[in-house]
């Protein structure tokens, strides 16, 4: 912020300010007008922000913290995850918990004890895993845990035996699918095909309350700058640096002394408690959590949002999700049986047009600016502006 | 040769330096490997002296290849023993710990991480600790940015310092992963066929870096380019059907019948 002040010209705040505060700023002032139009004007004005609009906004943001951590594996270390869905799916499950047990006796058995579900099961008591689930702190602690613990284990046996490109990509597919197949079974204790839903109250708030919509929304901003301030500084460590050495030389960073697989199965689980935190924050919003999440589907289009967005840039995989969510949107109201085409034409031409996705759009943009405004000031700073380094560059500075 | 082995097997080769009192810093004796019934390496028996430069030629599936990542830890023998000074035994080691014990490799294929520069390269090859926390909270300090300074120096990559390495030429990219083995200090350096596309002057100026090299770290160069290895060599060994065939300097080993016979020969033709 000390910068801002210094610097004469606009280019140069741009370029002294790193991307983090870029992305911030813009998610708190977005942040700030939503609240404010969806409180301060009345429905029918011209500048109201609906209550439907709120929650539809906060389920993008939702979607973009699934997608940072995606690109946080995928983009940096290249590990290509076709799975991420499951630990967003886990996440969701362990707030799905919580809030079954929120509904008490006001169920249609009205058991104070039991969901429906068990109770129509002829369940006598809860299963031991959902011991505690009516508490806030253990659900918590299950948002970080579950995904986390998941991705320790498979990360370990994938990792250390050196799996690695499409056959680890198949992998975490395999996974996502045999957790879509157990979570099917009425028998697994998370309510089968109908999954968790009829929610009442998050942390003693009416989830039907606009505010509490509104609040959610807001947190759910509030997750993803936080998550994205995370992603930032390992990125720009050292340890963002022998991440992204492994993508491209593994071998080399063993033979420097390095374990690699310890660095990918930390990248790994840290990206897969990001997608648990996402996941939870998602299904109080959208009010269901069922088991068409773990679906293979859901986790190539995490992986598309990333391409189109751009990945290798944090900010990138904001962009994707939240542009891509927003075509999905419209284009499924219109014509829905056409989205698939029209994801995969966008996937396609992206591809080939775009190959550092929108976020390189912005990047020449901003190469553009900065070679012109070097000519007019006939500037010292000799440094290469490719692409690639322009984001590591400005924030060394 | 007795191996004595001092204090507890090794579970970790961190803070440890090879015994070189008997001034050999590898002993690689009686290593066979076989891939499919094919034997690679056929009871081999190599020492390489602390402080020396060795070249090892042989002709395409001698055994060299294999050899470096029997060394190295990217391959297990079937039998025999591999030794770093005289305690380090490197068959219980893996590639990460023989590189932190000191073991520094070049790859044939110049290897460095295109994305990062040229700087970033060499940050991420300073010895010291290589664990995930440390990386995470790591800051550099003024003594290694010096060493980075002065290994940019010694590979003449200063210029390019804030390049990303992708965008160096391939003979800049042969160097720029020399200096990257010199920043993290080996006692051992392999470096497998350093000049290939190089320019005739690239070659020279390799040439005097590697054996500028020798004496504070030992060196074992595997290259096809005889001239180059004329240029450089004290001590030749040439490996085939993965034996020692013959060993000594460099007219020695020309003069040799067998070494003659089986691999100047065949170069000929």
């Amino acid at each position: 912020m000390k910068n801002l002040l210094n610097s004469p010209s606009v280019n140069n705040i741009t370029k002294k300010m790193s991307s983090l505060h870029f992305v911030i700023a813009i998610l708190f002032v977005s942040t700030l007008y939503v609240t404010v139009c969806n409180l301060m004007f009345a429905e029918g004005s011209l500048l109201h922000v609906s209550d439907y609009t709120v929650s539809l906004l906060g389920k993008y943001l939702c979607y973009a913290l699934l997608a940072l951590a995606v690109d946080l594996v995928w983009g940096y270390c290249g590990i290509l995850s076709l799975g991420h869905g499951a630990f967003f799916a886990l996440g969701g499950y362990a707030m799905g918990m919580y809030l079954m047990r929120q509904i008490g006796d006001r169920g249609v058995y009205g058991n104070p004890e039991l969901p429906d579900f068990m109770v129509f099961l002829n369940w006598t008591e809860l299963p031991w895993y959902w011991a505690g689930s009516d508490n806030a702190l253990v659900m918590i602690l299950l948002v970080f845990a579950g995904p986390g613990l998941l991705a320790y284990i498979f990360g370990m046996l994938a990792f250390r035996s050196r799996v690695s490109g499409v056959y680890l990509s198949i992998m975490t597919q395999a996974m996502t699918y045999a957790l879509l197949l157990s979570f099917f079974r009425n028998e697994m204790g998370f309510g089968g095909n109908n999954g968790l839903t009829d929610f009442k109250e998050i942390f003693g708030f009416s989830l039907q309350s606009p505010d509490t919509k509104l609040a959610l929304f807001i947190a759910t901003a509030v997750m993803l700058a936080i998550g994205y301030a995370i992603s930032h500084f390992i990125v720009n460590s050292k340890m963002g640096r022998v991440v992204t050495a492994i993508r491209d030389a593994e071998n080399r960073v063993r033979f420097a002394g390095y374990k690699p697989e310890h660095y990918k199965v930390w990248i790994f689980v840290v990206s897969a408690m990001l997608a648990g935190v996402a996941g939870a924050l998602y299904v109080p919003q959208v009010g269901i959590i069922n088991p068409g999440e773990f679906s293979p589907l859901n986790s190539i289009e995490i992986v598309i949002w990333v391409a189109i967005g751009g990945r290798g840039t944090l900010y990138g995989a904001l962009i994707g999700a939240i542009v891509v969510s927003y075509a999905k949107t419209r284009f499924t109201a219109i014509m829905p049986e056409a989205w698939l085409f029209g994801l995969g034409g966008l996937f396609v031409l992206v591809t080939l047009l775009l190959p550092k996705g929108l976020a390189g759009l912005v990047i020449n943009l901003m190469d553009k600016i900065e070679s012109s405004s070097n000519k007019q000031t006939a500037s010292s700073n000799s440094k290469p502006t490719t692409a690639s380094k322009i984001e590591t560059a400005a924030e060394k500075k | 040769m007795i191996v004595d082995k001092q204090g507890s097997p090794l579970s970790s080769a961190d803070n440890l330096s090879p015994d070189t009192r008997h001034g050999m810093i590898l002993y690689v004796e009686d290593v066979s490997v076989s891939f499919d019934g094919f034997k690679a390496l056929n009871d081999l028996n190599l020492y390489i002296g602390d402080g020396e430069l060795r070249c090892l030629i042989g002709a395409n599936g001698a055994g060299k290849t294999t050899l470096m990542d029997v060394i190295t830890g990217k391959t297990r023998p079937d039998k025999g023993k591999v030794s770093f000074g005289q305690q380090i035994d490197l068959l219980e080691l893996d590639e990460s710990e023989i590189a932190r014990a000191g073991i520094g490799r070049k790859f044939q294929k110049p290897t460095v991480f295109e994305a990062l520069s040229v700087f970033e390269n060499i940050e991420l090859s300073l010895s010291g600790d290589k664990g995930i926390w440390t990386s995470l909270f790591h800051k550099l300090s003024g003594e290694q940015k010096d060493k980075i300074d002065e290994v940019l120096k010694t590979i003449g990559l200063e210029p390019e310092r804030n390049y990303p390495a992708g965008r160096l030429s391939h003979g800049q990219k042969q160097w720029l992963e020399i200096g990257m083995l010199l920043a993290a200090e080996p006692r051992l350096l392999l470096v497998d066929e350093p000049v290939t596309g190089m320019t005739t002057q690239e070659t020279e100026r390799t040439a005097e870096l590697l054996t500028s090299l020798a004496g504070k770290h030992s060196v074992v160069v595997v290259e096809h380019d005889m001239a180059f290895v004329r240029s450089i060599a004290r001590k030749v060994t040439v490996l085939h059907q993965g034996t020692v065939l013959a060993e000594g300097s460099m007219d020695e080993v020309q003069a040799n019948k067998d070494v003659r016979e089986v691999y100047l020969g065949e170069e000929q033709d």
